[in-house]
């Protein structure tokens, strides 16, 4: 008997469910509750100041608009790369991408000095800002990923998904080339001011996007108890893992050049040496938690085919991803302008000093409630809608594929799942 | 299509305020209980405009004239907000003008009957500089 | 009608204005900032990219403790201070430089440079940063969302966010919570044909006036002809962004 892919709303009844709604509500409300006392009591109340203008907010919210843009690359390995394994998760891909991305603005937004005029931004466009681009980016992404999903869910239009999607993956790769340039043309600050920049926020998002989308991947699966194949998970690790790779290679290119200009000597000294907190959140953040050990997870065969040390990789390149961003964001605005070469600056606007910034519980709320958004999003759209095949067994995805004793297990999983 | 929409609007604030002010009006006119706000007059005998222009259209004339003076350096005085605060100034019982934080604001009395949020007074003086050191002509 | 009247209005009142001010002229001594008065524009007339304002810093006549720029500035535009330097909007500022070779020390204010070709006019996604045809650099309030972007782009650090209310605002300078601001050259003064109040402030100190302002497109300014005829620079003139603030002395 020849066995399909059946795409199915998960029942979303259980207990379990809710509770996760229900948390995630807890968090987006405060979320909302820190972006109205910030905007009401005024930005003095952050951490944020004259000197570091961008904060915890921005982290955040930069680390999901990168991550959306990666998230998508599952779908786009099966449409423009043709690889059949990746064809059922490609669905789930385009909903997160969606969903991180709409997470992301609201903190954008929401930080704005004046978030009540967001129909000015809408409508006052200066064309020469990075900014208005991405303006137009994101929201044409959100509208080109739901095309696509609308393709690949509606039967009759399936024939249209590769042309669409191969349209999403140019412009996916726009959007974070723009998000990456937002900081790569500021020509004033020595940390920034790097064309590479851009290409490092796309191997980013690569490496963060699938981590997210491998967390939420296994862990609707486990929580709906849908069969979930070693063929996918084994496929999912090494991609992340080479896309970690890919990270840690443009990232160490990146300061390699900085390193060789005598000028930036001092900004990288204060970034890889400086005895700081951003120091420390590159080396043992970005570089050790969020790069060697998931390295190991994702690379070593003594982890093979476990959807739980995936999952651990993903937090932890999560993690890391997030001190990456702060080092970058934060870390390249404390250095002080270099205003005047050759003299030591020094002034009631603290000028030549290094900037403090210590994130306040509002950011860090408005932060975790956009991310709780984004994940609220997906859940929902998973009960809603068919995004989801009822199995993804290793017989289903992949009839190559050899696994072990296992088909049989996924067979009695697959009559089980119609109790979660 | 949409857009056009949206950017006209944009443009005009004056647009969906004048719908909302209407709204408005019919909606409390139509309680008939509300009591009318008290309109403080202005010094000097009439204003730059007639009153029922003014009324209707006070918004577009401060929008005009706010992009003139900002980009143009334009610092004509008659539709100036500067110079409406200064004419239309309301003092409290000790004799000082009042802010846009007290309801007998001349601006105040009316948006509030009207229920139309403003927020020029975020930024602008809502009272005239009169009693302050270092006046100038 | 009316229009007309009241068009008769303004220029009786400007050119009474004028009068005035000329016989200030006549009466003061010729002094260094009373000249510009008498190139008042009438208040209808656009601004046009014949001028182009600026001043020429000389550090070297910038006392190391004297602030009657900052103050002011202060003053002028309403920069109230909530005790929070970190978060408190600082519009123009006294900037100590030490050599770091010879431990020689220079003292300057540093406020917007009012670049020809300004990064946070290019950065601001909606246009709220803007360059006028004179070449001052100002915020359009009204359509400034406060996204801080501009902040990021400068590389003179001369733009604060207004981080808390802001009250009792000057009325001719509106400023308010959650928008970006920076040295307005004093536009409403300079609109009225007078000088920026730092500059007018320096040049009643008894070191005498460090900070002068003028038309640097007039080759009869007086600014135009000592930039003419003594050395200055730009501060990161490397940028190459034509700015309308120079040093000398640095």
């Amino acid at each position: 008997m020849k066995e399909m892919l059946h795409y199915r709303e998960i029942p979303g009844k259980s207990a379990g469910y809710y509770a996760v709604l229900a948390i995630l509500g807890v968090l987006i409300a405060l979320g909302l509750g820190a972006a109205y006392y910030m905007e009401h009591q005024g930005h003095h109340v952050t951490g944020m100041n004259n000197q570091i203008v961008w904060g915890m907010p921005h982290v955040f919210a930069v680390f999901l608009i990168v991550a959306a843009s990666g998230a998508l690359n599952v779908a786009s390995i099966s449409s423009v790369f043709n690889k059949k394994l990746y064809k059922p998760l490609a669905p789930l891909s385009g909903l997160v991408a969606i969903a991180l991305l709409v997470g992301g603005l609201c903190i954008l937004v929401l930080d704005l000095g004046r978030p009540d005029r967001l129909i000015v931004a809408m409508t006052y466009y200066n064309f020469k800002s990075i900014f208005a681009w991405n303006i137009f980016l994101y929201t044409g992404f959100i509208a080109i990923v739901a095309v696509y999903l609308w393709m690949m869910l509606e039967r009759r239009f399936n024939k249209f998904s590769k042309p669409v999607g191969f349209f999403a993956f140019i412009w996916r790769l726009i959007l974070t080339t723009g998000t990456g340039s937002i900081f790569g043309f500021l020509v004033a600050r020595q940390a920034y001011d790097a064309a590479i920049l851009a290409p490092v926020f796309i191997v980013m998002s690569f490496s963060f996007g699938l981590a997210v989308f491998n967390i939420l991947l296994i862990g609707i699966y486990s929580g709906t108890r849908r069969p979930l194949g070693d063929a996918v998970v084994e496929r999912l690790r090494k991609l992340q893992g080479v896309f970690i790779a890919a990270v840690l290679f443009f990232v160490t290119i990146f300061h390699l050049t900085s390193l060789y200009a005598t000028e930036r000597h001092g900004v990288m000294k204060f970034i890889l040496d400086g005895g700081n907190v951003y120091t420390g959140l590159f080396w043992l953040g970005f570089v050790l938690i969020g790069s060697i050990i998931p390295l190991v997870f994702c690379l070593l065969n003594g982890f093979k085919n476990s959807a739980r040390w995936l999952v651990t990789a993903s937090v932890t390149v999560i993690a890391g991803g997030m001190a990456q961003m702060y080092v970058i964001i934060i870390g390249g605005q404390a250095y002080p302008l270099d205003m005047f070469p050759g003299y030591e600056v020094s002034s009631s606007f603290f000028d030549g000093d290094i900037g403090s910034y210590t994130p306040s519980i509002y950011e860090v709320g408005l932060g975790a409630g956009g991310f709780a958004f984004a994940i609220a999003i997906v859940l929902a759209g998973v009960k809603i809608l068919r995004f989801l095949p009822l199995s993804l067994a290793n017989s289903l995805v992949d009839p190559h594929y050899h696994s072990e004793e296992r088909s049989e297990e996924n067979e009695t999983a697959a009559g089980e799942q119609a109790r979660a | 299509m949409l857009s056009k929409a949206i950017q006209f609007i944009a443009h005009r604030p004056a647009f969906p305020a004048a719908i909302i002010i209407t709204a408005c009006v019919i909606s409390v006119s139509a309680l008939a209980g509300a009591p009318k706000p008290d309109i403080p007059k202005g010094k000097g005998d009439r204003c730059v405009e007639d009153t029922d222009y003014m009324r209707k259209n006070h918004m577009e004339l401060l929008l005009h004239q706010r992009d003139e003076t900002m980009y143009r350096g334009i610092r004509t005085k008659k539709h100036s907000l500067k110079e409406c605060i200064d004419c239309h100034a309301v003092n409290d019982n000790t004799g000082q003008p009042v802010s846009h934080l007290d309801s007998k604001h001349f601006c105040v009395q009316c948006h509030e009957y009207a229920s139309v949020k403003i927020d020029c007074f975020d930024c602008h003086a809502s009272k005239p500089r009169a009693q302050q050191a270092g006046q100038r002509l | 009608m009316s229009e007309q009247k009241n068009q008769i209005d303004e220029y009786r009142r400007s050119f009474l204005g004028k009068g005035a001010a000329l016989a200030g002229l006549a009466t003061l001594a010729p002094g260094v900032i009373l000249h510009t008065v008498a190139r008042a524009k009438p208040a209808d007339e656009a601004i046009t990219g014949k001028v182009r304002w600026g001043f020429l810093i000389d550090a070297n006549k910038c006392a190391e403790n004297c602030d009657a720029c900052v103050r002011a500035c202060d003053e002028e535009n309403g920069i109230t201070k909530f005790g929070r330097p970190e978060t408190d909007a600082q519009w123009i500022r006294k900037v100590t430089l030490r050599n770091k070779q010879t431990n020689h020390t220079i003292n300057l204010p540093m406020m917007c440079q009012h670049c020809a070709h300004p990064p946070c006019v290019d950065v601001c996604p909606t246009g709220a940063s803007f360059k006028r045809a004179d070449g001052i650099v100002l915020v359009d309030k009204h359509i400034c969302i406060g996204c801080r972007y501009c902040m990021m782009a400068c590389p003179y650090k001369a733009r604060s966010f207004i981080h808390e209310t802001v009250t009792d605002q000057n009325p001719d300078v509106p400023r308010g919570k959650g928008t970006v601001e920076s040295c307005t050259l004093c536009v409403h003064r300079v609109d009225r044909g007078e000088t920026p109040a730092c500059a007018e402030a320096c040049a009643k100190t008894v070191e005498g006036p460090a900070i002068l302002f003028g038309d640097l497109n007039d080759p009869n300014s007086e600014i135009s002809k000592r930039l003419a005829s003594e050395p200055s620079t730009a501060v990161r003139a490397d940028f190459r962004l034509d700015p309308g603030v120079r040093y000398q002395g640095i």
